[in-house]
């Protein structure tokens, strides 16, 4: 069955969605992403949509899950790329996606994530540096 | 009936093309004689020999009533070549449908020559060159209007893209200065820019100055509430400033609010809050040397 | 008003609706509606052949290209043989769902489209159609 990579780089995870999602799809997604958080202990995961041509309210809610997903396991996320005419047309489709964090693109999420997890490691020291 | 009255129309015609050619344009020229500065002698005589020589070949085709068929295309894309090349030079529907309608005179002048001793066939032939020539005059006003309205569409949709200019302050910081009223189809335009703009110069801020938008209504904080979000979402912060005191104040009369989002009175104060956000200083050299 | 193209696709599985939303987009693409307005139009589709497909047990959508007084436009027409809506008003405010959906699907689809139109009757279906005019 087709599946999305989800790639480790360093501490965080990378996940670059570049087909169409269909629901099955975005539910396996949905495990294979806490399974990879669970096995690697990754800081935190960036998910790429910038070639995704649409974001309808259930792949909006799949964003907005796999977010809570990585914070319940103590990792940030944060969604990048997203076109312009995908986010007016999630605006007008009244969804907000407050809860989750955002970047333009691949660089910027990366520096974000890592200001994130420096932030959230002075606040708690002891589980951060155990390497 | 009709085919041989056709014919006759037809064969006047092919017979004194030239002359009629000629009495045409002087007619033309005397019409059109306040608009030389459009329009040269030369080209004026090139188009109306064209035009003259598809309408003699339609005509020969039998058919002189309906202009909507097959035998009356060439001529029709003729005229409608000419009405447009009018519309957009400045002709007026009447100067336009005058190439038409001028060509009564000579055309008339010499169905009576030719036709003077039969009465009743001189009437029905007039008759019919007047219908034919009527609804070609017609078509030309009606391909002049809609030449017209694509040049007044063509100008709107530039005027919307002049008047919402996105520029570049900083590396990272762009502003969009909104002047006028707002509407959905303009907003629309401009976020679309202003979004686009953020992806093309990858700016983490926006900032939207609205001094010169006469009223903030609940429908206008809404839009910009929406450009905001949408920023958001693409990993921007949007920024409104420009918030005049009356402007605050019927804001806060309409019960219009902004929420979590960030307001500043003027760019200044805007532009100031965005260094900051961005990690840059601004300091004013102490000693010149 | 008449359709000068028209398709009909069936929709029983989450693969038609992508496959759906991705006709539309090219249909609309091939007659130059603007990126934002082929986003709009396949949100609001992929939104009603969800619930078609999930709620509504599977149905089969009509794709029409319109054309008439001086307008062209995009209709998608979306219908199910599922148990219906009983109280449309109520399905269509943002924050009413039956199932598990966050509750924005009829009421945000039609926000995004020119024309919509719902009827439904409850134990026999429901069909909904969307319009964008360029």
């Amino acid at each position: 069955m087709e599946r999305i990579p989800i790639l480790k780089v360093g501490e965080f995870l990378l996940v670059s969605i570049q087909v169409d999602m269909h629901d099955r799809l975005a539910m396996s997604l949905q495990d294979d992403l806490t399974a990879k958080l669970v096995a690697t202990r990754a800081k935190g995961v960036l998910i790429d949509i910038s070639s995704l041509d649409m974001v309808d309210s259930f792949i909006g809610r799949m964003l907005g899950h796999m977010a809570a997903m990585a914070g319940a396991l103590g990792a940030k996320a944060v969604v990048v790329g997203m076109q312009p005419a995908v986010a007016i047309t999630i605006v007008e489709l009244g969804m907000a996606l407050t809860e989750v964090r955002t970047a333009l693109n691949v660089d910027k999420g990366m520096a974000l994530l890592q200001s994130l997890v420096a932030k959230s490691c002075s606040m708690d020291n002891h589980d951060c540096h155990e390497k | 009936m009709t085919i041989a009255t056709s014919h006759r129309i037809a064969d006047i015609l092919t017979r004194h093309e030239q002359p009629i050619l000629e009495a045409w344009l002087r007619e033309q020229l005397v019409a059109l004689s306040a608009r030389q500065d459009l329009i040269s002698e030369a080209d004026l005589r090139r188009q109306s020999a064209e035009f003259l020589a598809l309408f003699t070949s339609a005509c020969r085709s039998g058919n002189i009533t309906d202009i909507t068929a097959p035998e009356w295309k060439q001529s029709c894309s003729n005229l409608g070549n000419v009405s447009r090349s009018r519309a957009t030079q400045g002709f007026s529907p009447s100067e336009t449908a005058t190439f038409v309608f001028s060509l009564k005179q000579p055309f008339f002048s010499r169905l009576r020559q030719e036709l003077g001793g039969d009465a009743a066939g001189l009437a029905e032939e007039m008759w019919n060159a007047t219908v034919l020539l009527d609804k070609l005059g017609l078509y030309t006003t009606e391909v002049h209007q809609k030449a017209r309205e694509e040049v007044i569409k063509l100008q709107q949709a530039e005027m919307l893209e002049l008047s919402t200019p996105v520029v570049k302050l900083w590396d990272g910081i762009i502003a969009l200065p909104l002047i006028g009223t707002l509407d959905s189809g303009r907003t629309n335009i401009m976020m679309e820019n202003l979004l686009q703009s953020i992806v093309d110069t990858g700016s983490d801020i926006a900032i939207v100055d609205i001094t010169g938008v006469p009223t903030v209504d609940t429908l206008v904080a809404q839009y910009l509430l929406k450009m905001v979000a949408a920023a958001r979402l693409m990993g921007a912060e949007c920024i409104i400033c420009g918030i005049r005191p009356q402007i605050a104040q019927t804001m806060v009369h309409l019960g219009v609010e902004f929420g979590n989002v960030v307001t500043k009175a003027s760019l200044a104060d805007a532009l100031a809050y965005a260094f900051r956000q961005i990690g840059c200083t601004v300091s004013k050299q102490t000693s010149r040397s | 008003m008449t359709a000068t193209k028209s398709r009909t696709m069936p929709l029983d599985s989450c693969e038609e609706i992508v496959h759906l939303r991705q006709t539309t987009r090219s249909w609309m693409a091939e007659q130059r509606f603007t990126l934002v307005e082929q986003t709009k139009m396949m949100t609001a589709t992929s939104e009603l052949a969800r619930n078609a497909v999930v709620y509504g047990g599977g149905g089969s959508a009509k794709l029409e290209l319109l054309e008439g007084s001086g307008r062209m436009g995009i209709r998608v027409v979306v219908e199910d043989q599922g148990p219906g809506i009983a109280d449309i008003g109520q399905a269509m405010t943002d924050h009413f769902t039956s199932g598990q959906g966050m509750g924005l699907g009829l009421g945000g689809a039609k926000r995004l489209v020119d024309d919509f139109e719902i009827r439904s009757e409850p134990g026999k279906g429901t069909v909904v159609s969307i319009t964008k005019w360029k």
